[in-house]
């Protein structure tokens, strides 16, 4: 008999259900015939004016009621359906009876400028208005939806009673490696035995106005706006900056002796997970790239297996200059001679960044590699950049066989997190 | 959880209206003082004032502090005050294997910047583009950084060198019962040594009290206990961190336990449900008392939202157990009500007795005997219930 546990002694997490929501269309299928045809979701903005704004173009979700309404409306409708896919698929439970707790990433949540426009203009103050006027007219009219609507654990509350998780969920935000800690604390929570399934999802439909430029002040964002679809070009050498986006990732974790009990099919295992924060700066990763190696090492390690062990690297990829670049400086040390060997794509060349969902995201189109024995492409890849030689699995999807992959997150505020995952139990 | 071990609270930083430090909390509380409160700077509403306090002794960079929005600075400054009572500042080798969980909100704004787009947007052609500009012109770019929960953490990072793990959770009260029970878990568990938890809040801003006003929950001046008359939240200024360690890892390096913290529980009663409250915590609680109520108190987080507050004051006045309103103390700290409480149930297990009860609170009572152990009781204003256990640690 296969033993539940792995090298360490620890229960087996393996995923059973996985869903998924990006620009390109709502479920995994549509999903993964757009991106092995290296098909761009990224497009002009109209969800708000553009006028003035450096840059306008991104990978917003259009096509969803929810879509142009609040950032946590949309979000919680992304979630919503990815959690529906993937607990639909792994069978787990009943309906709204989920065996385990809930782990969400959510993006940043506050009132937004419609709701202070209404209560700017219900207080109709003579002079200039201020937030004692917001004040006063939120206390007089009747407003109080937006009080839940607009709480960081909202989201989760709706998710929860939708899905029927155990106990209080847990909201979460590791910045743009939100969706790998989603992940990594369900993990967590299973090889303690706190429980034997988890509900991890990664959510963001929060592209505001007000968010895309709050990035783009920090020159962050891409600015080659003319042509939406070919903008993000991770690791090529005229990329300029990460293109906004939405979408959400869900998966359904389970042990594998409880998945396997109830006879359901194994889609993958989580072997490993590696966490390492970096102190150098808010925004800007350690130039050496100590932390991002020192977290895939403890991924590997946490996994129990070595460089060698890994056919494919989910790359993060942003297509900013500064990470692509840090990236590779930490795969090269990582991996050695041996990285020019190894396919290495970005989904981000895309789909965009989606921040907060992107690590859940990319585990799922890890997973679904690994199953179909094809490799994404990263598009928009015309001019290498000769400071980070890598196989990119250039503008064109690839036939090959992937056992183990590493998926890379990097967040602002020093957030670094590594999956290490393969499609069966060792 | 048989095979799991003890987790030890062997540091502690904690900062809010009664001052900074554990021995200056002990003693305004044991000396009786009462809550410091302004009923003035944001008329209608009371708020609790953070204590005067010197931001460079925590953060000496001033380019830090540039940095980051008030709610930060309190953080960072409790995390760097309980790694100081922790003796673990610039262990370098430590604190780069140090765990943390962070509860965090965020959102502080730049209030003359949207007062100013409010006061003219609607006289315009296009209001949407009139917006676009008015942000690009006028937000700092910086100030996104300090609007980020997660950077919270990211700037302790940054000021103190905590570089095991970064973790923050969202989602008011309870992200700060599962800041620390992650923490605890981990440890618990043998997966983690040593962990930071914690979070901060800074009330004393109109975007943060306009949440609570939307629902008309933030309590208007003149100021009252909340256990006897929960008239609404009165928010507290204040940050919590608590250092938890393995007993083998403080062993090791010649450390000693403030306290120890022995679990800590957190649920989600169905409150459309009439009661679900009540008996969620009745339940929760009676896990935590392990059927031993000797030397044991009660530290209440509660909000002051009316129906959450007057379920848990329900529950504590039929536990029988001596009960304390760490709200009435120093105001509600939402992400950080938790740790801010778990701080001075440690404080006051450690000290070994109870501090005098507060007029106009009947549920609490005079209690002069000792003092072993203290459950915290945090009810979210609105979702959420959190308990946790601090023992005396021989």
């Amino acid at each position: 008999m296969a033993s539940y546990t792995d090298k360490a002694g620890r229960p087996i997490v393996v995923v059973t259900g996985m869903g998924m929501v990006t620009s390109l269309g709502q479920g995994k299928a549509d999903n993964w015939a757009k991106l092995t045809a290296g098909t761009s979701g990224i497009h002009r903005i109209t969800r708000f004016p553009i006028d003035t704004l450096r840059t306008t173009i991104a990978g917003t979700v259009d096509f969803l009621p929810e879509s142009g309404r609040t950032a946590p409306d949309l979000s919680e409708e992304l979630a919503q359906l990815a959690a529906e896919e993937a607990v639909a698929e792994s069978g787990i439970g009943s309906k709204g009876n989920f065996p385990g707790p809930l782990f969400c990433a959510v993006p940043p949540i506050e009132l937004e400028w419609p709701q202070r426009r209404i209560l700017a203009q219900e207080a109709a103050p003579n002079g200039p208005v201020s937030y004692d006027d917001l004040l006063r007219a939120a206390e007089a009219n009747g407003h109080d939806a937006w009080h839940e609507r607009f709480l960081y654990g909202s989201i989760a509350d709706h998710l929860a009673d939708r899905f029927g998780t155990r106990g209080q969920p847990i909201s979460l935000s590791t910045a743009c490696a939100s969706g790998n800690t989603s992940i990594q604390l369900g993990v967590e929570a299973i090889r303690r035995g706190d429980c034997d399934a988890a509900l991890s999802i990664a959510t963001d439909g929060s592209v505001t106005a007000e968010a895309l430029i709050r990035f783009s002040l920090l020159s962050a964002l891409s600015t080659n706006n003319e042509v939406p679809e070919a903008a993000s070009r991770p690791f090529a050498k005229n990329r300029d900056g990460f293109i906004i986006a939405e979408g959400a990732g869900a998966l359904v974790l389970e042990s594998l002796e409880h998945a396997t009990a109830r006879g359901a099919k194994i889609l993958g295992v989580v072997e490993g997970v590696g966490e390492m924060a970096d102190s150098f700066h808010r925004t800007r990763s350690s130039p050496d790239a100590k932390p991002v190696i020192g977290c895939m090492r403890q991924a590997l390690a946490d996994a129990g297996v070595s460089p060698d062990d890994i056919d494919y690297i989910n790359a993060h990829g942003t297509s900013t200059p500064e990470n692509d670049r840090m990236e590779f400086t930490g795969m090269s040390a990582v991996f050695g001679e041996r990285l020019a060997g190894i396919p290495i794509s970005s989904n981000k060349s895309m789909i965009g960044h989606t921040l907060t969902a992107a690590g859940a995201i990319e585990a799922v189109i890890s997973l679904l590699t690994i199953a179909k024995g094809r490799i994404p492409p990263t598009i928009n890849y015309e001019l290498p950049d000769p400071a980070i030689p890598l196989d990119v699995v250039p503008n064109v999807a690839r036939d090959a066989q992937v056992k183990r992959v590493m998926s890379n997150s990097f967040g602002f505020g020093g957030q670094n997190v590594c999956l290490i995952l393969t499609g069966e139990p060792a | 959880m048989s095979n799991r071990r003890d987790v030890w609270i062997t540091g502690i930083g904690l900062v809010s209206s009664l001052g900074e430090g554990l021995e200056a909390h002990w003693q305004a509380l044991a000396g009786g003082t009462g809550p410091v409160v302004d009923e003035n700077s944001f008329v209608p509403y009371v708020v609790h004032p953070l204590a005067k306090v010197d931001f460079d002794q925590q953060i000496p960079k001033r380019g830090d502090q540039r940095q980051m929005e008030p709610w930060q600075r309190i953080g960072t400054y409790a995390a760097g005050l309980a790694l100081d009572s922790a003796g673990l500042k610039g262990n370098k080798e430590i604190l780069g294997a140090t765990d943390m969980v962070v509860a965090a909100g965020g959102g502080e704004r730049d209030q003359s910047v949207d007062g100013a787009i409010l006061t003219e947007i609607e006289k315009q052609a296009n209001p949407d583009v009139f917006l676009n500009e008015q942000l690009q012109s006028n937000l700092r770019p910086t100030l996104f950084l300090a609007q980020l929960s997660n950077l919270l953490a990211g700037n302790i990072s940054i000021v103190h060198g905590v570089t095991g793990s970064s973790r923050t959770f969202m989602g008011e009260e309870s992200s700060g019962t599962d800041a620390v029970r992650i923490g605890w878990s981990r440890i618990a568990a043998g997966t983690s040594e040593i962990a930071l938890v914690g979070g901060a809040y800074n009330a004393e801003r109109r975007d943060m009290l306009l949440l609570f006003a939307l629902k008309r929950l933030a309590m208007h001046a003149p100021w009252a206990p909340v256990l006897a008359d929960p008239k609404g939240i009165a928010t507290g200024s204040a940050g919590a961190f608590l250092v938890l360690e393995s007993p083998e890892h403080a062993t090791a390096r010649g450390a000693r336990p403030i306290a120890k913290l022995s679990g800590v529980w957190s649920e989600r009663a169905r409150r459309s449900e009439a009661g679900a409250v009540e008996a969620t915590l009745e339940e929760m609680l009676k896990t935590a008392e392990a059927g031993i109520t000797d030397d044991t108190a009660i530290f209440s987080a509660a909000t002051g939202a009316p129906e959450p507050t007057k379920a848990e004051a329900a529950v504590l006045a039929r536990s029988g157990l001596p009960v304390r309103s760490v709200t009435d103390r120093v105001g509600h700290g939402l992400e950080a009500q938790m740790p801010v409480a778990l701080a001075l149930a440690a404080l006051s297990v450690s000290e070994g007795r109870l501090f005098a009860p507060l007029a106009g609170e009947p549920l609490e009572k005079p209690f002069d005997g000792t003092i072993s152990r203290a459950i915290v009781t945090a009810v979210g204003h609105w979702r959420g219930e959190g308990v946790a256990l601090v023992e005396r640690a021989d």
